[in-house]
């Protein structure tokens, strides 16, 4: 049962085969048996689990169900959850317990979506290797002396190992995009404003974006349909229809133009990636798409302006840690300010406290316009590259990450050279387009992503040329040998 | 730019924020390598560039002004490391 599609799931709870129940039960068994060793998990819901799968077996008897219903998934511990400790994988948030739902979390309810619990993740998703969690690092199913990349490292490690069928992410820099990638997983990030923030815990909000990690672009069509549409509650959501992601999969991409920037294959990245990476743009070929060479000339800024960018709107949103309404609060604080300096101090960890500094710095008096303007310029000539690009070509093609799954412990040290692991992702992000990294060739046994951005709200293009790569290789349905550890 | 430990004690204080004695020289290098990577921005000519804010050119949409949350104070309130009468309790300011 563990390793069918949400489409099959759907028709075996409708044929009877199985109840959702049974299917949660089997997945919660699965948790307990190999959780142990990946810690991809921060809270398993066990009860609330098996009370929707209940409610979801009556709604399926109604007829009144929808693809997700009774399907079980995990959410990542950044979207709120009444009722379901909420960490953001952070101490300051170690015993927090949101008031409310996120628009996501509420919408995959309403679906009749069963949820199995809340995803380990990189302290408030700053980081690209989930050990910066408060929890303690993730573990690569595929290698669990690795890394499953991040911050969205739990939601991957979970769906490789297929603790729970799919699940959802946020990518602000290439959270989603770089874990599927060393997790051998379909990761989208949708267009910014796709998908409602409301209830997401911020971090950088011109960013940020929530998404889905699923074994295959169908199924990351079935987590969109029901994640996507405007959401009043989020001042930036897109006020924009919603397409039948389903309907597009198939489509011919024959004749499709796919755009290679000769930045994304130059110096930093593994030659066996960009070997496998290449191969699955000959099995493009063979499928009918006509393949040119681009040039993205701003893309090595991107990575600077990201690293100005994001720490400024992060020590602006998280200025709202201070032990006051919530959070962590120190013990015996002499005086106001000593109280939100420790609190601040004891609740956030190391790689949080320098993005929250280099964010201060950066808006401080005096270096504003040399830090802060100068990157939201940057950020213009990037968006501008992309815009030419898709004057020629229909999507954008290369590497999602410049090698496979690091070891733990390898990079951790050296923040600089961690930063570098995002190096194909973060564009997209500073431009807000959609893109896609989906399963190629793996290198060692490890892993390979290969990266489809397309342009605004064309996920259904992405998610077509995803689903058609899928239809002629079998990469995205490899899974991991998983050793009972638990 | 190089930082020392007198720039990363400013900083921290404007962030509110507790750097303890032993970990300003860690973090004034960490800071310091972060900010040279940063300064690759400087071989961009961005002369007569317009500064890109959002990703998506949209309006901030205005809704009608009427009261459409309900008062959830107690609940809101409940997850307060300390409260006293409906009021959020820190240590005294005024004398």
């Amino acid at each position: 049962m563990h390793d069918k599609s949400i489409a099959q799931l759907a028709s075996g709870l409708r044929a009877g085969e199985f109840s959702s129940v049974d299917l949660t039960q089997a997945f919660l068994d699965r948790i307990e048996q190999y959780d142990g060793a990946l810690n991809s998990f921060i809270t398993i819901a066990e009860q609330a689990a098996l009370k929707s799968a209940e409610a979801a077996d009556r709604r399926l008897r109604t007829g009144k169900a929808t693809l997700l219903t009774g399907i079980p998934i995990a959410h990542k511990d950044i979207f709120c959850t009444d009722g379901v400790k909420t960490s953001c994988g952070s101490r300051m948030l170690d015993h927090f317990i949101a008031p409310y739902d996120a628009t996501v979390v509420t919408r995959f309810d309403q679906a009749g979506a069963v949820m199995l619990g809340k995803t380990n993740m990189d302290e408030f998703a700053m980081g690209s290797s989930n050990e910066t969690s408060y929890y303690g690092p993730v573990h690569n199913p595929w290698d669990q002396e690795s890394v499953p990349g991040g911050s969205s490292g739990g939601s991957a490690a979970a769906v490789a190992a297929r603790l729970c069928v799919a699940a959802t992410g946020t990518d602000t820099g290439g959270s989603i995009r770089q874990p599927a990638a060393l997790c051998g997983l379909t990761g989208l990030k949708p267009t910014y404003g796709r998908v409602s923030r409301y209830g997401m815990i911020a971090f950088a909000s011109s960013l940020d974006q929530g998404g889905s990690l699923t074994r295959s672009a169908a199924d990351a069509a079935a987590m969109l349909q029901v994640m996507a549409g405007f959401d009043p509650r989020d001042s930036t959501s897109a006020e924009r229809p919603v397409p039948d992601y389903g309907a597009a999969l198939e489509d011919e991409i024959a004749g499709l133009r796919i755009g290679l920037p000769k930045e994304y294959f130059g110096e930093g990245l593994d030659p066996a990636v960009a070997r496998s990476v290449e191969q699955a743009i000959d099995e493009y070929r063979r499928l009918g798409a006509e393949v040119k060479k681009i040039s993205l000339p701003n893309s090595a800024l991107a990575i600077p302006t990201y690293y100005v960018v994001a720490p400024a709107e992060c020590s602006s949103n998280l200025a709202r840690f201070d032990g006051v309404r919530f959070g962590h609060r120190c013990d015996d604080p002499k005086d106001l300010e000593e109280l939100y300096k420790r609190s601040r101090g004891e609740g956030f960890g190391a790689e949080v406290k320098r993005r929250i500094l280099i964010g201060t710095y950066a808006l401080s008096a005096g270096y504003y316009d040399a830090y802060y303007l100068k990157a939201q310029q940057i950020r213009k000539l990037i968006s501008d590259d992309f815009r030419s690009a898709f004057e020629q070509v229909d999507v954008v093609m290369g590497p999602t990450a410049p090698g496979t799954a690091f070891g733990i412990g390898e990079k951790a040290d050296d923040p600089v050279t961690m930063y570098l692991s995002d190096t194909y992702t973060i564009a997209v992000n500073l431009a807000g387009l959609p893109a896609v990294s989906i399963p190629v060739a793996p290198v060692g046994g490890k892993p390979v992503g290969l990266q489809i951005i397309g342009d605004y709200f064309q996920e259904s293009r992405l998610l077509n040329m995803a689903h058609r790569y899928q239809q002629v290789t079998d990469w995205h349905l490899a899974m991991p040998e998983m050793q009972d550890l638990g | 730019m190089p930082l020392d430990r007198s720039d990363v004690e400013k900083i921290a204080h404007l962030a509110r924020l507790a750097v303890s004695e032993s970990e300003l020289d860690a973090v004034a290098g960490d800071l310091s390598n972060i900010l040279d990577l940063v300064e690759q921005m400087d071989s961009a000519d961005t002369v007569g560039v317009t500064p890109m804010a959002h990703p998506l050119h949209m309006a901030q949409r205005l809704r009608e002004d009427r009261v459409t949350e309900t008062d959830q104070r107690e609940r809101f309130q409940s997850i307060a490391p300390a409260t006293e009468n409906g009021l959020y309790l820190v240590p005294q300011v005024i004398e």
